[in-house]
């Protein structure tokens, strides 16, 4: 996960160092608009912007074979989740998620999500994806790190430790 | 008016100008001379307004693209040194002419030294304890030479209200037309108007 600004947040997954070069880039490249324009870039503009360089690379000789989640919160929007393809496709959306994880968490998602979630809500259904997971998954995944972001900024919550299934 | 006035204190960096007086149909704000070219650097310039731009934007891409390769914020000196070799190039190559600015840049480096550098037209750059650039510069360094004491800038307020006593000596309007910028120790850059800072 990459601090893009102070309230974007860019989760990369995907070929090794591709993710690490890629979102620093994209990183360094927004602090560089803070600094010549003096704000920070929306999270849809940050978003489009990522986009808009994936894409270029992706019809070069070394395209970034990454996944991307970016999200971010707005003054005027509020919060926004972005879902990022490695073909540069951009959608913004409710809930996402990537890999092969997402075929059982996202079934989860659909059933349980609501536009009108409290925060404490969204962790719970967080909770329960990861729970899943964990029942039905074929892949042991111990721990999982969790960041929340709201009009404040970017905070760190517990890791999320599930038990094993009995 | 070009006058522009930088003090390195212990805690503290503090970058004064003089706000050039606008005419009556003039927005204000559209003309800054004090920018930042990193969270924790900034500089002031004087001279030709638009050749500064051009510096700015290139030390600005130049302290994220030192991020990206060496993971560490810029040090003070190494983007002076930057900028002054990019002045440097200039004086030396076909048919461009020199960037007519002098700049001063303040910041702190990762282990917290305060620092204040000059760079002019030739591309030489030297570190200063304080020092001012623009057309009476002269008249305000020596106020400097005979101010500049240990005390004096003992504390924030102290060397801020230094800043502005020596701009003052030039500035014909007074305070209303100095700009300030401080950087403290882990704090970002603050620009302000000399009221809200001084106690």
């Amino acid at each position: 996960m990459f601090k893009l600004s102070d309230k974007i947040l860019l989760l990369c997954v995907g070929e090794a160092g591709d993710t690490v070069q890629f979102a620093e880039y994209i990183q360094k490249n927004i602090q560089l608009y803070k600094m010549r324009n003096g704000y920070e870039l929306s999270p849809k503009a940050a978003a489009n912007f990522t986009r808009k360089n994936l894409a270029d690379y992706l019809r070069s000789r070394t395209p970034y074979h990454v996944n991307l989640l970016l999200a971010g919160f707005d003054e005027t929007d509020g919060p926004g989740l972005y879902y990022m393809d490695h073909l540069s496709a951009l959608a913004k959306a409710p809930f996402a998620a990537h890999g092969y994880g997402a075929y059982l968490t996202l079934s989860i998602l659909d059933r349980y999500y609501r536009p009108d979630l409290t925060r404490d809500e969204a962790v719970d259904l967080l909770k329960k994806c990861i729970e899943e997971l964990n029942k039905r998954f074929i892949l042991n995944l111990p721990s999982f790190s969790v960041r929340l972001i709201d009009k404040e900024g970017i905070h760190d919550l517990e890791k999320l430790m599930p038990v094993g299934a009995k | 008016g070009d006058h522009c006035v930088g003090i390195r204190g212990t805690d503290i960096v503090v970058l004064g100008v003089e706000k050039k007086s606008v005419a009556k149909l003039q927005e204000e704000r559209t003309v800054r001379k004090i920018c930042a070219l990193d969270d924790h650097v900034c500089m002031a310039f004087a001279g030709l307004t638009a050749d500064a731009r051009i510096v700015i934007n290139r030390a600005r891409v130049e302290c994220q693209s030192h991020r990206l390769t060496v993971e560490d914020p810029v040090t003070v000196e190494y983007i002076t040194r930057h900028i002054a070799t990019l002045k440097q190039r200039y004086t030396q190559s076909n048919g461009r002419r020199p960037f007519g600015i002098s700049a001063l840049i303040v910041g702190f480096d990762y282990d917290g030294t305060p620092r204040l550098y000059q760079t002019d037209p030739s591309g030489t750059y030297h570190a200063w304890k304080a020092n001012a650039i623009g057309r009476s510069a002269k008249t305000v360094r020596e106020f400097l030479e005979k101010n500049y004491t240990d005390e004096a800038i003992a504390t924030d307020n102290e060397a801020i209200k230094l800043a502005i006593k020596a701009l003052l000596e030039v500035v014909q309007s007074g305070g209303k037309n100095i700009d300030l910028a401080v950087i403290r120790r882990n704090q970002p850059l603050k620009v302000t108007s000399p009221k809200s800072l001084v106690v």
